[in-house]
């Protein structure tokens, strides 16, 4: 009887587990979202977080941007020589770094850079006592710490996402005038005439959920950090993991919704 | 003025607190004592709210501390913290100023620069140092920060959570010094918790012995030195050997 009852009882604490995590998480992004609408504001935490998310990732979304774009133009130019139809690649450059590359890196990018430094900054916090001196100082963590730093991820990771897709498809562009003998002209009103103003307003959207999902899962995993330094790079290494899967996992949803009609 | 009446509280099956009863009269300095891992700092955060007790009430100037307006209840608190928790992204300055920069207490931000400025001076402190970080500072200023940031907005109840742990005995002596002085100056209620038997004789009031989850004993110092309490003798003298098992 053993045999049956204990896996089942593992499994039982597990998805109890799992629900109360799933539990804490949703309080934790209602509370964040109330403290958008509820004074006071810290708008220079704000102003700081639109800094460091979005100014300081540049160069990396850049980076990342253009030789995605460069490698796109490659491989389509390769694939589409197969059947003939090398001439292609503007156009589906520009899709995918609109659609999908573009959002997907950039959100990728910032959980690498964003998510596990607002995860240690907010753990580190934790364990030296930090964020109990601020409630001693009748200041609100989530109110100082999270909202902040989620609401300046929202607005600034599609403004990313947008710079991205225009570096993306110049990376494409340099790759397809340089290397594919593409003439310029050509390349870029191929670009302009197939890219629709739905792509970049989805382009857009992905960015803001992504932007969402990385800074919250921050700030999550920072609040909740465990103690020392083990504590720290636990909070840090699983903000990151949660940030990448549930952008990938969201960014399958938005696609199926967005582009399902 | 502080009453905790029957407190406990348990962080899954380890029961820190078993029911710990404590009076603090307005205006007196009371320091508990006991070894590591007994709840003094449990105890401090009940009273301030950052932890829940799972049952007993703890009592504030007659107000049922659960039911008191939060931020108005804080605001009468400064806390030294062990490691002084002064923000990493923060000036000095900005740290002593941070209550008088933002919230119910806000002021223009020279006159808090000036405020924290004369604060940073009571504990010793030039004014140069305002605008460096916390991280470019040595232990001791950290903790003198960290003492300037608890009395910024005058506080009426001052917390201090082991003050001197980490310090050379100078600068222990230093900051017990100056604890005693601003707690004597503001005519504040201090509470502190230490290990530390040199701090106890200079800055107390009263002591207080907490050990297994209550209060075991209380007294002044001077009751201190001569009570035959065998749990304070033991935990006084540094004793191995006594009801204090060595090991916990």
């Amino acid at each position: 009887m053993n045999l049956i009852l204990t896996p089942l009882g593992a499994l039982g604490r597990q998805t109890l587990n799992m629900l109360a995590g799933i539990g804490r998480f949703t309080v934790f992004v209602l509370q964040t979202i109330s403290h958008f609408f509820r004074p006071p504001f810290y708008v220079g935490e704000f102003f700081n977080a639109i800094l460091v998310i979005g100014y300081f990732s540049l160069p990396v979304v850049g980076l990342t941007a253009l030789f995605t774009g460069g490698a796109l133009a490659l491989q389509i130019y390769a694939g589409g020589a197969r059947f003939n139809a090398e001439a292609v690649v503007p156009q589906i450059v520009a899709i995918g770094m609109v659609r999908e590359l573009g959002p997907v890196m950039v959100g990728l990018m910032i959980a690498a850079r964003v998510t596990s430094s607002v995860a240690a900054e907010i753990a580190t916090m934790r364990v030296t006592e930090q964020i109990d001196a601020l409630v001693t100082l009748s200041t609100n963590p989530m109110k100082y710490l999270t909202a902040p730093r989620v609401l300046a991820a929202l607005i600034v990771v599609p403004i990313l996402v947008g710079i991205g897709d225009i570096i993306g498809i110049a990376g494409g562009f340099i790759v397809g005038v340089q290397t594919l003998g593409f003439n310029p002209a050509t390349y870029l009103r191929n670009t302009a005439d197939f890219l629709e103003a739905a792509d970049i307003i989805s382009s857009l959207i992905k960015g803001a959920a992504f932007g969402g999902i990385a800074a919250l899962m921050g700030c999550y995993y920072g609040m909740n950090s465990g103690r020392g330094a083990q504590g720290v790079g636990k909070a840090t290494k699983s903000s990151v993991e949660a940030a990448a899967v549930l952008i990938l996992a969201a960014n399958f949803g938005l696609t199926a919704l967005l582009f399902s009609a | 003025m502080i009453q905790l009446n029957d407190v406990h509280k348990a962080f899954g099956n380890n029961q820190v607190l078993r029911g710990m009863t404590l009076n603090v009269p307005k205006g007196e300095s009371m320091v508990i004592i006991g070894g590591s891992g007994t709840g003094k700092s449990v105890a401090l955060k009940c009273v301030l709210g950052l932890v829940t007790p799972d049952s007993g009430q703890i009592i504030v100037d007659d107000q049922d501390v659960t039911e008191a307006d939060r931020d108005a209840f804080l605001a009468r608190f400064g806390m030294l913290f062990q490691g002084a928790a002064l923000f990493d992204s923060l000036p000095v300055w900005q740290n002593v100023a941070f209550r008088l920069l933002r919230g119910k207490l806000k002021r223009p931000k020279a006159e808090a620069r000036e405020i924290a400025i004369d604060k940073l001076r009571r504990v010793g402190l030039k004014s140069d140092v305002a605008d460096r970080f916390p991280a470019e500072l040595s232990g001791g200023m950290q903790k003198r920060v960290g003492l300037a940031r608890a009395i910024a907005a005058d506080p009426e109840i001052i917390f201090f959570d082991e003050p001197t742990t980490g310090l050379d005995p100078i600068m222990a002596g230093v900051i017990n010094d100056l604890i005693r002085e601003i707690v004597v100056e503001m005519g504040a209620t201090a509470m502190t918790i230490t290990h530390d038997m040199t701090s106890v004789r200079s800055i107390a009031d009263r002591v207080a012995m907490l050990h297994d989850g209550v209060i075991q004993w209380t007294g002044t110092v001077a009751e201190m030195d001569q009570t035959d309490d065998p749990y304070v003798q033991q935990f006084i003298h540094g004793k191995a050997e006594g009801p204090i098992e060595a090991v916990r």
